[in-house]
């Protein structure tokens, strides 16, 4: 391609050459005005050609997002059009408390594979919420304390080897964390706090809250180290302590990153599978109590999936679970977003 | 540098384009390829143990005709039997007339059972639960959650924690269907991964119950099971599963789509053979009744 196009580039680079030697400055100068202005051109071509690669290859991983929820939402369809999957499912009954028997009182159940099957998403979406929370309750205050300490506190040699080691945490497989949580976490709590049930919303929520640990100690951290150091210099000149410069100074400055960092969290708390699955119990129990069995979404598509008949109304119920988990995820992380550029303009305003 | 690249961009893409072609076709020739030279077996996690040790010494004998075996669950292994992707499916359940109709609708060739070997459930509790036997009427109450407290079972005063399979399981089904007698299971049924799972929950909480395959039961007490009040308690053992006295056993199944033929009936019939069921023993199961062909179905 670029080998046609040299014999016209080099004929365009000699034209202009007997009228620049005419200057005067014949070795040095004059060869430059005429090679650069062909060159400069094909750069332009080259870097325009670039640019377009690259967006191409940024809008493909956005296309994959929109695709793969295009595919989800698809297989979800038929939950809100099909007659035949109505015949089993429809909104209503999965939104609303239903008589299951003749006679009984109208309760949520999730029994799907049943004479009735039922399909009542109120245990899945609080069980979901529920171990999420536990989750981050369990998590945040740990990783900001921690982010606090080794932005503030920790002399440079701890730093250093504190924050890679907490990091590494992120990189334990969450099978492992959750066999952690099934067999010795379960059993701790179950000896310390004398629990019914020995897997739990509380042990599930924990051994999830050691998978989000590093990504909120990780952004806090680095929006910790952010803030101008003129802050610090400046509360410290007033007579503050090092504890409270670092509390009532650092801190309160570096909110917008700290609430990136819960929110990110959030989004990998809620979509967790496998520490759930393993450690949760997965009974669909709708429930405020921590110390029950749980069932979560993500767990119940893991669990389920493998079994279903494709295209049956437990399928596209399935699809539906995993529509809905995407769109709420969506929907806190735009809104986490939207409440960390607010903050951060309120923060900024003072700086 | 640039003007380098250029060129050089445009071999690596040729050459991308001419690899993915490639292995393009390679893809297309190879399903052909395995479905001439190797057995493909998938499904139930129950009977992976047992279908791998008949594998491995299927083609022993036979060298030069593999015999590829997965797990994924009956479900699994009935989805690929009706996609086409596997040859034989283990089914530790029965499949369902909805199942066998969509054999017949995508391959045009009927589902055809082959009764494998016997697997008896059994019912555990931890090691220190002093409840002699249970009867299926009460497992049926304590898995619907009538039957709360140990102590209505004449057991210690405590509470009945139950443990279970995840509704992807043959085992579940089976359970459900004749224990539960199709009822559903109570909402605070623990379900788990794999009947090891369950095991393992089981041995770590005084007041679990739970089922599970025989084959896996090390580490906890198997309960006695009686069929009614009047009945004998019967432990879950090789005679008492094979005579059918143990009341709840079941059968493993290998399906095929149409009658099987070369090797996948070759294989077959080395897992109905006298080698083949010793396998099934050793593997913890139990060997079919000798009529071959037409064994009891000990459920029922």
């Amino acid at each position: 391609m670029s080998r046609s196009r040299t014999p016209i580039v080099q004929a365009e680079e000699e034209a202009p050459m007997p009228a620049t030697r005419e200057s005067g400055l014949e070795l040095v100068a004059a060869p430059r005005p005429a090679t650069t202005l062909p060159r400069y051109a094909r750069r332009r071509a080259v870097d325009a050609f670039a640019r377009w690669i690259i967006a191409a290859i940024a809008f493909t991983a956005i296309a994959a997002v929109a695709l793969i929820f295009l595919f989800v939402a698809k297989e979800a369809l038929p939950v809100f059009t099909s007659p035949e999957v109505h015949e089993e499912v429809t909104v209503e009954r999965m939104v609303l408390p239903q008589a299951w028997k003749e006679g009984a009182a109208p309760s949520f159940s999730w029994q799907p594979v049943s004479k009735v099957p039922k399909y009542s998403l109120a245990p899945l979406v609080a069980g979901t919420f529920k171990v999420t929370l536990i989750a981050l309750l369990f998590a945040v205050p740990l990783a900001v304390m921690a982010a606090l300490f080794s932005a503030e506190f920790a002399p440079p040699r701890v730093r250093e080897t504190l924050k890679p080691a907490i990091e590494l945490l992120a990189g334990v497989p969450s099978v492992v964390l959750g066999f952690f949580a099934l067999m010795v976490l379960a059993t701790f709590f179950q000896d310390t706090f004398g629990l019914t049930f020995r897997l739990n919303a509380l042990v599930a929520g924990v051994g999830l809250g050691l998978t989000i640990i590093p990504v909120v100690y990780t952004v806090s951290e680095d929006a910790l180290i952010a803030v101008p150091r003129s802050y610090r210099e400046a509360a410290l000149a007033l007579g503050a302590s090092r504890a409270r410069t670092a509390w009532s100074v650092v801190l309160p400055a570096a909110t917008p990153g700290v609430f990136a960092a819960i929110v990110l969290g959030f989004g990998r708390a809620m979509g967790e599978t496998m520490i759930v699955l393993m450690a949760s119990g997965n009974a669909a129990i709708l429930s405020a109590d921590p110390m029950v069995s749980v069932r979560t979404i993500p767990a119940t598509i893991a669990a389920e999936m493998g079994e279903v008949v494709v295209g049956g109304a437990h399928w596209s119920v399935l699809f539906f679970l995993g529509s809905l988990l995407f769109l709420v995820t969506l929907v806190f992380n735009g809104l986490g977003g939207w409440y960390v550029g607010r903050l951060r303009k309120k923060v900024g305003g003072t700086a | 540098m640039i003007r380098r690249l250029v060129p050089a961009l445009a071999i690596a893409s040729l050459l991308a384009a001419c690899t993915s072609k490639s292995t393009e076709g390679q893809a297309n020739a190879e399903p052909a390829a395995r479905r001439a030279a190797a057995v493909t077996i998938k499904g139930s996690d129950t009977m992976i143990l047992l279908a791998q040790r008949m594998a491995e010494r299927f083609m022993k004998d036979h060298a030069g005709h593999p015999v590829q075996v997965t797990g994924g669950g009956s479900g699994t292994g009935i989805a690929a039997l009706i996609n086409g992707t596997t040859d034989i499916a283990n089914a530790s359940r029965a499949m369902k007339p909805a199942e066998k109709a969509q054999v017949q609708q995508r391959r045009g060739k009927p589902a055809v059972e082959h009764p494998i070997a016997l697997d008896g459930i059994a019912v555990y509790v931890h090691e220190s639960n002093p409840i002699p036997s249970i009867t299926v009427a009460q497992l049926k109450s304590i898995y619907e959650g009538e039957v709360r407290n140990w102590k209505e079972l004449g057991g210690a005063d405590s509470r009945i924690i139950l443990y279970g399979r995840e509704n992807n399981s043959g085992t579940y089904a089976y359970f459900k269907e004749h224990v539960l007698a199709d009822e559903d299971f109570a909402a605070d049924t623990q379900t788990l991964p794999g009947t090891a799972a369950v095991v393992n929950a089981v041995a770590k909480d005084g007041g679990a119950i739970g089922y599970g395959g025989i084959a896996f039961g090390k580490g906890i007490r198997a309960v006695p099971v009686k069929k009614d009040n009047a009945s004998e308690a019967v432990a879950p053992t090789l005679e008492t599963v094979t005579d059918g006295t143990y009341p709840i056993s079941r059968q493993l199944f290998m399906y095929t789509a149409g009658d099987p033929t070369g090797d996948v009936e070759a294989f077959l019939d080395f897992a109905l053979s006298d080698a083949g069921q010793e396998l099934a023993v050793a593997a913890g199961y139990y060997p079919l009744p000798k009529k071959a062909g037409a064994p009891a179905n000990v459920a029922q």
